[in-house]
């Protein structure tokens, strides 16, 4: 490295770098210039508030010797996103978070793209879902709003979320069949818009994600019915009176068979080393450890599963086939 | 009252914080990065303070959050730099500032329009933050009420409250405004999840930014336009009078009924959170109907400046409100600072007023600091601005391409997006030559996206009726202020008619 910058002078560097990628791989890789942090979703979201985190952390405790810049490429659904880190073959210097629209963006639109075509680096953390209502409705448990929607005629309740033949009404047609029952769907922009028109009263029931909704919850606007998730979860600090995350009861156990996790996952563009993929693989393990993300943890309530190699692949394959056979179900794959 | 008397008390309070030195040095700093993000078309503010969110970390919550809503305000005023002095909004608010602070500078009135667009600016965030100071909680409820058919409603009232008001006929503004529609619609539907009017091309999936297509439309082809007329811009010829802020100031408050007008339009889209765009559209559109001067409007009438940029700025200040009290970014910049509260461990929400006082009356109280501190840097910057336009054209010209290029990439770092720019330009030059406005097209870009998935969020939760749009008081009230906007040309023309048939012809 010294032996390069002494020179300074721009094609001798350029010629530097290229004997120096030549060079076994005897030191890890790092990054040389600033690497581009793809959000595949726009400013506010969950994703983006996940990456703008990370780079908050990464700058704070200098996890990294250049500067990592967050872009959003919302366009299609993430598609953009997507298809701008697949044609950056080889590139090391640019990541991407995922939602779920890693899957359902190319069925959905038949955007040609798919996971395969990225490498993974590592699944970071699981999004929970969650059943919400307006705290001024007279539901108290799962039980008795599952019951309201089964008495009234289909289409009488209306389910916020966020976009369309995503995640959040994948949701809800699970649980129209769970319950026998349509529901009218209404897709808004972001989490957060659609948190707000359920706090006033224009939907009956969303399935925000943890964090979207958590303040709310503590201003005692809405309430938590249950978790689509297989065990409750383990946060116990207090958010509202004696209620805390541990109090919520997963859906199966109120009757309702739904359960759906989201993947809050790194990948890079094709074709790159493994070196690569390693030096994000520790970068992450690191960024794991600081506080600002264990809080980010608690605040979201979010399963910390930690995923990286072959465990990893595996576990998108087998999502991948969920999320096929979900949106089959559904109707939603592009060209039916 | 108690309540009010309350927060006068905890304001006090708030200005105890922002009054500390090394927080004024942050306002100034803030407000002049602000300016040059703002002045440089493409960057934006969300970018700006997006790009800066890292280095506030290690700063306390408060210093932070001044340093980025300062840059915010900068980036507010700098907008209307480029929008007066080469026809180029930087943001989308900003279009309206230059339908008549253009040709203002053009006929050598430049600094007239840049005092009035800064001063204005100033009197609409300052009337938003009084508010934001005596009622803010009661605004947050409000805000609330505003399902998708309000939001709906109040997208069709700036659309109606904007057909008929251009000189041009209105068939023509009617073919202008579908151009835009169409173009709005290319991209991903939301409401269906499929893809529009992309023919399997992926440039196209993010469907046309409004920003590439008002850099093209306006700057490249008001340069095209420049050229044909020879290499010349008129407004070469201005005085650089450094007095020229005084004698601004002392005509405009000839025009405080069109800032009022224009702060309370502002302020009830910023909370709603309709944004600073329709605010800005709709308030030049009513002061044009309801002016006596309205006729001249888009020749370079001063209230022409006043009324929109009043307006974008109540909006913009007013916008942060939603965000702090119910956790919903009213603009972008609202989105990346609302990133930053989420690190500094601030969750916004109904409980940011109860369990962080300190920090949020610290904030109103920088608004305060800040708008005054960023009043008198910009405003001892409008000689130099002003003086730009004495440069040779065939020096500028190629300056404004590479900036106008360089914006273009930066929305979204795609060169396509450069090669779309021109093809805007062209389209730009080729209207303006055969008399189609190009505002209502730029509305209908901005807005159409809202309003169409507004209007379908509407009537699928209606099952398909549209008596939705009549269901309350909110939404009857507005929509029967947009009906009432949309025919009033023709009720203009019937009185014209009558008054005019008495007389001989």
């Amino acid at each position: 490295m010294k032996y390069v910058s002494t020179f300074g002078l721009g094609a001798l560097t350029a010629l530097g770098m290229t004997a120096m990628s030549m060079l076994p791989a005897s030191a890890a890789w790092e990054p040389t210039k600033p690497v581009e942090f793809i959000v595949p979703a726009g400013t506010g979201g969950g994703a983006d508030q996940m990456a703008r985190t990370l780079q908050g952390i990464i700058a704070k405790h200098n996890l990294m010797s250049t500067q990592l810049v967050v872009i959003n490429k919302s366009g299609g659904a993430g598609g953009e996103g997507f298809l701008d880190v697949k044609s950056n073959k080889g590139n090391p210097h640019k990541i991407v978070i995922t939602l779920s629209n890693l899957f359902t963006t190319p069925l959905a639109t038949g955007i040609p793209f798919n996971w395969k075509d990225l490498t993974p680096v590592a699944m970071l953390a699981l999004d929970e879902f969650v059943l919400w209502v307006n705290a001024q409705e007279p539901y108290k448990t799962a039980q008795e709003y599952e019951a309201a929607i089964k008495a009234a005629p289909d289409n009488t309740f209306k389910m916020g979320g966020t976009g369309s033949k995503q995640e959040d009404q994948i949701i809800t047609v699970a649980v129209e069949k769970a319950l026998g029952k349509k529901m009218t769907y209404i897709p808004y922009k972001g989490g957060g818009e659609v948190a707000v028109q359920l706090v006033g009263g224009h939907i009956n029931s969303s399935v925000n994600n943890p964090i979207e909704a958590v303040s709310q919850w503590r201003g005692d606007k809405l309430r938590p019915l249950c978790v689509f998730d297989s065990k409750p979860l383990p946060y116990t600090d207090k958010i509202l009176g004696d209620l805390s995350w541990s109090s919520v009861p997963t859906c199966k156990s109120a009757g309702l068979d739904v359960e759906y996790l989201m993947l809050r996952g790194i990948f890079m563009p094709p074709g790159v080393s493994e070196e690569q993929v390693a030096y994000f693989v520790e970068l992450f393990k690191k960024v794991r450890e600081t506080p600002e993300w264990k809080q980010l943890m608690k605040d979201g309530a979010f399963n910390q599963t930690f995923m990286s190699g072959d465990e990893f692949k595996a576990w998108l394959d087998q999502s991948e086939a969920t999320h096929k056979g979900l949106m089959q179900e559904a109707g939603f794959i592009a060209g039916n | 009252m108690n309540m009010i008397a309350e927060n006068f008390t905890l304001l006090y309070h708030g200005f105890g914080i922002a009054s500390d030195p090394f927080n004024i040095l942050l306002m100034a700093i803030g407000i002049l990065l602000g300016v040059i993000i703002g002045v440089l078309p493409g960057l934006g503010g969300a970018n700006g303070v997006a790009i800066l969110l890292p280095l506030t970390f290690s700063m306390s919550p408060t210093s932070a959050i001044i340093l980025l809503t300062c840059i915010y305000w900068g980036a507010l005023f700098g907008g209307a730099i480029t929008s007066v002095l080469f026809n180029i909004p930087g943001e989308p608010w900003s279009v309206a500032t230059t339908f008549d602070g253009h040709p203002m500078a053009r006929s050598g009135r430049a600094g007239e329009a840049l005092t009035a667009a800064f001063t204005s600016s100033f009197v609409g965030a300052f009337f938003a933050i009084v508010m934001i100071t005596l009622i803010a909680p009661l605004v947050a409820q409000f805000a609330l009420q505003f399902g998708p058919a309000e939001k709906f409603a109040v997208y069709f009232l700036a659309f109606a409250s904007f057909v008929g008001m251009s000189k041009e006929p209105p068939a023509k503004t009617v073919v202008s405004m579908m151009i835009g529609f169409a173009l709005a619609a290319v991209g991903l539907d939301m409401v269906t999840g499929q893809l529009r009017l992309t023919f399997g091309v992926t440039e196209l999936l993010n469907g046309f930014d409004f920003l590439i297509a008002v850099i093209g439309l306006f700057g490249i082809g008001e340069i095209l336009l420049t050229m044909e007329e020879g290499l010349e811009f008129r407004g070469k010829a201005a005085k650089i009078d450094p007095k020229v802020v005084w004698k601004t100031w002392k005509t405009l408050p000839r025009y405080w009924m069109t800032s009022l007008r224009s702060c309370i339009i502002g302020c009830w889209m910023g909370i709603t959170p309709a944004g600073a765009t329709p605010a800005s559209f709709m308030a030049y559109g009513i002061a044009k109907r309801v002016s006596k001067n309205g006729k001249n409007f888009g020749n370079g009438e001063i209230e022409g400046v006043v009324a929109p940029e009043t307006a974008a700025h109540a909006a913009g200040t007013a916008a942060m409100l939603p965000m702090l009290a119910l956790g919903v970014p009213g603009s972008p910049t609202a989105a990346v600072l609302l990133g930053g509260l989420l690190i500094w461990g601030l969750q916004p929400g109904p409980m940011l007023f109860v369990e962080q006082g300190e920090f949020v009356w610290g904030l109103i109280a920088s608004m305060y600091l800040g708008n005054i501190v960023g009043l008198i840097l910009v405003l001892t910057t409008v000689p130099l601005f002003a003086s730009i336009l004495r440069i040779p054209f065939s020096i500028i010209a190629p300056v404004i391409l590479v900036i106008c290029a360089i914006g273009a990439y930066t929305v979204n770092n795609n060169v396509f997006d450069v090669l779309m720019m021109m093809v805007f330009g062209v389209l730009g030059y080729l209207l303006k030559k055969t008399n189609y406005p190009l505002a209502p097209l730029v509305l209908a870009i901005v807005l159409g996206d809202s309003a169409e998935e507004a209007f379908r969020q509407s009537l699928l939760g209606s099952g398909g009726s549209l008596s939705v749009f009549w269901s309350n008081g909110l939404v009857s009230s507005i929509m029967g202020l947009g009906v009432i906007a949309a025919i009033w040309p023709l009720i203009g023309m019937a009185l014209n008619k009558l008054k005019a048939s008495p007389q001989p012809a």
